[in-house]
């Protein structure tokens, strides 16, 4: 490994953890400029109780100190405090209850994307105009122009509750079927035509002729040459897609019901549980921004030709 | 006269002047175009991208002039009049079926008008209420981009220009807020900003717009500045260099010459490009928000928040989820499709 690799994958750490840290400031501040305070949403209560409730959860204390507390406490012990509206529940338990889910749903709904998208974007690459192409290339363009929610909510009328093939409540295993589905069609489509692209690109590249000129099989050609490097793109795109999914995973927990942290997370906004939006907050980030950083330096490490600024 | 085939001997017929007739069949010259013209003739080729403006034009005058023309306001309550118990028989009409006192005046012989896409749950007529959604959705969408272009275009000028200490600090501050997970951002913002803003707003000129939009218009132009500001940091320093800037500069033209001639022709068009293609996402990230209940004010629908409360009666009313769906997709597609036409037309450099 170069020297100017491993100072490229220095810097990229350091943004890394300074944006994770911007992240954790933001969301502390945010939160804590909300007029009111978390209290003002509960039954009328007495100045007393506030303030009781203010002591139990340390917020009596000047705004720098619960800030420093916080940051302390996330960054040894992943300890976000106790949630407002789940009596009794730490925030970090919530979190893991709904990552166990959601995280499943995630990588299955990652794989098939990656799996479908590239055999698609292949076959249309390989049968560019036919009919097949053109037929591929309509659907992935729909598909990438349907944000998630409409996507989620017309398969839940079409096979939830018009066909009955699927139950519409996410609760179950067969249940999540559909949010699968629907998590995995948009990055599907875009991974189908990025590889389509690519592909295109990498087929019209000297060596592929030089190979077809000294009468290599067109099979190999295109799995043993092309493949690998027309999946260079893709590699990059494994960020933001998990990004996608992330975010993705919100609306469509809560239009199946999925118990994962996305629907968890949309709870805590509508009940106003900051403690538990500021846990979510943070750990959805720091995935991404963990994500975002393997797949910028994967791509450095697999393709050399790429200059390091 | 016959002559060899290797002689040098020239043939003077074939050196005499031609007449203006000729001259002027020989010269092809066609009549120079603009940089504008020549674009605009080549997006009309694009097919796609031609059909993809007239839709978005399509859409975009339905919205403004349908709700002036349509007898039924989006947050009319049909069932409700004053001094009268509701009329709960307004409430969820499945297309073209009228309320009993509708159907009392048609028994009459009256004309009354019908309610294409049937009411909502509190009485509302459908049709109108997705063309306003329409109408705010775009809206958001249009106005959204313009903060976002006048903010990146600000910075990122200044960037470019002052290069240096000012330079470096303004693109570490770009570089983090590029790398945050900007849904997370916004939600977060969103959910924060309506209840910080909202009493502020009420009370002001600018609460018919409503605290919600208000919120979502400083998240856009808090997040996504960046990108256009890199963009256009980029164009200066490049431009900057160019060969022609030199050769303008060495034939004596002045700063202000350069900057209206070459610098600002040369970098407006991936500017609006740009600009144009946020618009689809901004319009994306309004709905999404809607759809989480963090958008526009209610009664105030938007294509999210349409979409949203359709899900409550799924089961029975299908068509009220497909109908702003479909808006929504072909507004978002054909917005795409018009971006990258845009794109292959005025900038044919990027492809």
């Amino acid at each position: 490994m170069s020297t100017k690799l491993m100072s490229y994958i220095l810097k990229r750490l350091v943004l890394a953890l300074l944006t994770v840290w911007v992240v954790v400031t933001i969301t502390f501040f945010v939160m804590h400029a909300v007029p009111g305070g978390p209290f003002l949403a509960e039954k009328a209560i007495s100045e007393a109780v506030t303030k009781q409730l203010e002591a139990k959860y340390g917020m009596d204390k000047p705004l720098m100190t619960q800030y420093l507390t916080y940051l302390r406490d996330v960054g040894t012990r992943f300890d976000f405090g106790p949630s407002l509206k789940q009596r009794g529940r730490e925030v970090a338990d919530i979190i893991y209850d709904g990552m166990k889910t959601s995280v499943k749903l995630g990588l299955i709904a990652a794989s098939i994307a990656l799996f479908f998208g590239i055999i698609l974007g292949t076959i249309a690459a390989i049968r560019r105009n036919k009919i097949i192409d053109k037929v591929i290339m309509v659907i992935t363009t729909a598909f990438v122009s349907m944000p998630s929610f409409i996507m989620g909510s017309l398969l839940l009328v079409l096979f939830a509750l018009k066909l009955e093939l699927f139950p519409a409540n996410g609760s179950t295993t067969a249940g999540l079927v559909l949010p699968i589905i629907t998590l995995a069609l948009y990055p599907l489509a875009y991974i189908t035509r990025l590889v389509r692209s690519s592909m295109l690109d990498v087929l019209g590249q000297d060596y592929i002729r030089t190979a077809h000129a000294k009468g290599v099989s067109r099979t190999k050609i295109i799995f043993g040459h092309a493949l690998k490097n027309s999946l260079i793109p893709v590699i990059t795109y494994v960020g933001p897609m998990l990004a996608y999914i992330v975010t993705g995973s919100l609306v469509v927990e809560k239009i199946f019901a999925v118990p994962g942290i996305g629907r968890a997370f949309v709870n805590s906004i509508t009940g106003r549980d900051y403690p538990l939006i500021m846990g979510t907050t943070i750990v959805l980030s720091v995935l991404i921004v963990v994500m975002n950083l393997v797949s910028d330096i994967l791509y450095k490490v697999v393709d050399p030709r790429i200059t390091l600024e | 006269m016959s002559k060899k085939l290797l002689s040098l001997q020239l043939d003077l017929d074939d050196f005499i002047p031609a007449t203006d007739e000729e001259k002027k069949y020989m010269v092809q010259m066609r009549q120079s175009t603009t940089f504008f013209r020549d674009g605009v003739k080549r997006l009309l080729k694009n097919k796609v991208a031609t059909a993809s403006f007239i839709i978005i034009v399509l859409i975009t005058l339905l919205s403004i002039i349908l709700p002036m023309i349509w007898p039924y306001s989006y947050d009319a309550m049909l069932g409700v009049s004053p001094g009268k118990p509701v009329d709960a028989s307004y409430n969820n009409l499945r297309p073209f079926e009228y309320g009993a006192t509708e159907k009392k005046l048609i028994e009459q012989g009256e004309k009354v008008f019908p309610h294409i896409l049937g009411t909502d749950s509190s009485g509302r007529d459908y049709f109108i209420r997705v063309v306003y959604g329409t109408r705010i959705s775009l809206a958001v969408g249009f106005f959204a981009s313009i903060i976002v272009l006048v903010i990146g275009m600000t910075i990122g000028s200044i960037a470019g220009y002052a290069g240096g200490k000012v330079d470096l600090i303004i693109m570490r501050i770009v570089d983090i807020i590029y790398s945050l997970p900007d849904m997370l951002m916004v939600i977060l913002l969103a959910s924060v900003l309506r209840v910080a803003l909202g009493e502020q707003i009420d009370n002001s000129a600018l609460s018919k717009i409503g605290s919600n939009i208000i919120s979502l218009f400083i998240v856009f132009g808090v997040l996504y500045w960046v990108s256009m500001a890199r963009l256009i940091r980029g164009q200066i320093l490049s431009l900057r260099e160019q060969e022609y800037v030199l050769a303008a500069q060495s034939t004596g033209a002045k700063g202000s010459w350069i900057i209206r001639k070459h610098l600002i022709p040369n970098s407006i068009s991936v500017v609006i490009i740009s600009t144009a293609l946020q618009i689809p996402n901004a319009i994306f990230t309004e709905s999404y928000l809607s759809f989480l209940g963090l958008g526009v004010n209610a009664p105030m629908p938007s294509l999210g928040s349409l979409a949203s409360e359709a899900l409550n009666g799924l089961a029975s009313y299908p068509y009220r989820l497909v109908v702003p769906a479909v808006v929504i997709s072909l507004i978002v597609l054909s917005l795409n499709l018009f971006g990258d036409g845009l794109r292959d037309a005025f900038d044919p450099k990027l492809n």
